[in-house]
């Protein structure tokens, strides 16, 4: 029992850290300024503010706007160059265990109220959504909203991103008098997006992961081939389905264990009362080798 | 349409391409000069992020 129940354990303690680590420029929040230091070239895996005063590294979402925006590039081979290395290593292990955001969601989803799930229809189309904000707000308006000089906007950013209001927004504005005299329009929608967006965590587990976010949307992507995988051993499982009833995603976890919508919390294995799901980290040697017996069979 | 069995050796040879076409994006947009945007850009106050506009 001990063993099943470990992951759950240092889940909280690891997105705490990680919490910690990408805005760890405690400074930053006594001055009411960012931090300008180098490590802002890297770019951090999760959707972390920039202009947080904590933060440390870059948002790789944020960064791929600046880039597409500014008048001398048109795509960002750096950035995405990052996305894909993160992707491929870790795939969406960075919602389930390292992103800030994600983390509060499910704080705030601790919450005991009545709890909704949307009716299975609604919700699959609804998770398109991410993908449109993807193409829509982070690649296309950058790329043809272009002024005269041909700079751009990001556009996700300014318009919908719930951490950049959360993280960077009020930190700043609670301690810079110049920027609360600027806030207009644009920042009471942007606080009013947020606000809904939090309520909706109340009665809805990690609406902005399943709906929103376009970088969950692009780890998505590498879940089928990033080096953790969940695995389900089919001569254990019984097929109670208590793994999918117990997901936070609504993953179909019996049918598809590495969609692109699973966040690799591991609640499905520390539920399985047979133990027949695993997270697997790279590959299993076992799993090379039996292949390797099989096809060798099959040739004599 | 026929569905392609996802073997351990086939995932392995996906990831490296994968793996291999991340770092040479990331050499690459070092090489253009795009890291000097991305600094520029993270050690600024994003006045749009933070919805001032």
């Amino acid at each position: 029992m001990k063993r099943k129940n470990i992951l759950q354990k240092i889940r909280p303690a690891v997105q705490t850290a990680a919490a910690v680590l990408f805005n760890g420029y405690a400074a930053g929040f006594a001055k009411g300024k960012i931090f300008t230091g180098k490590t802002k070239l890297f770019c951090v895996p999760v959707l972390n503010c920039y202009s947080c005063p904590g933060a440390l590294g870059s948002c790789p979402i944020g960064s791929l706007q600046s880039v597409i925006s500014d008048r001398k590039y048109s795509f960002s081979f750096y950035v995405l160059g990052f996305i894909m290395l993160f992707g491929i290593i870790l795939g969406r292990v960075v919602c389930g265990f390292l992103c800030p955001f994600g983390f509060l969601q499910e704080l705030i989803f601790k919450i005991p109220l009545k709890k909704v799930k949307l009716n299975r229809k609604l919700d699959r189309l609804f998770r398109y959504l991410k993908y449109i904000i993807l193409a829509v707000f982070v690649f296309g308006l950058p790329l043809l909203l272009s002024d005269k000089y041909g700079a751009s906007s990001p556009y996700f950013c300014k318009w919908i991103c719930p951490a950049g209001t959360l993280e960077g927004g009020f930190s700043l504005l609670a301690l810079n008098e110049s920027l609360r005299s600027a806030a207009g329009g644009l920042f009471v929608w942007k606080t009013t997006a947020l606000i809904i967006i939090l309520l909706l965590c109340i009665f809805i587990e990690r609406p902005f992961c399943k709906y929103l976010c376009p970088l969950g949307a692009v780890y998505g992507l590498f879940n089928r081939f990033s080096f953790f995988r969940t695995e389900i051993d089919k001569s254990k499982c019984t097929s109670c389905h208590g793994c999918e009833r117990v997901c936070p995603m609504q993953v179909e976890v019996l049918k598809d264990p590495n969609s692109a919508e699973c966040i690799r919390c591991g609640k499905c294995g520390s539920f399985c009362p047979e133990s027949a799901i695993k997270l697997e980290a790279l590959f299993s040697l076992e799993k090379v080798s039996k292949e390797k017996d099989s096809s060798c069979k099959h040739r004599e | 349409m026929k569905q392609i069995k996802l073997t351990s050796k086939r995932l392995a040879v996906v990831r490296a391409i994968i793996l291999f076409a991340a770092v040479s994006m990331l050499l690459f947009g070092i090489f253009r000069g795009e890291t000097t945007v991305v600094l520029q850009k993270g050690v600024r106050i994003c006045l749009e992020c933070i919805g001032i506009g």
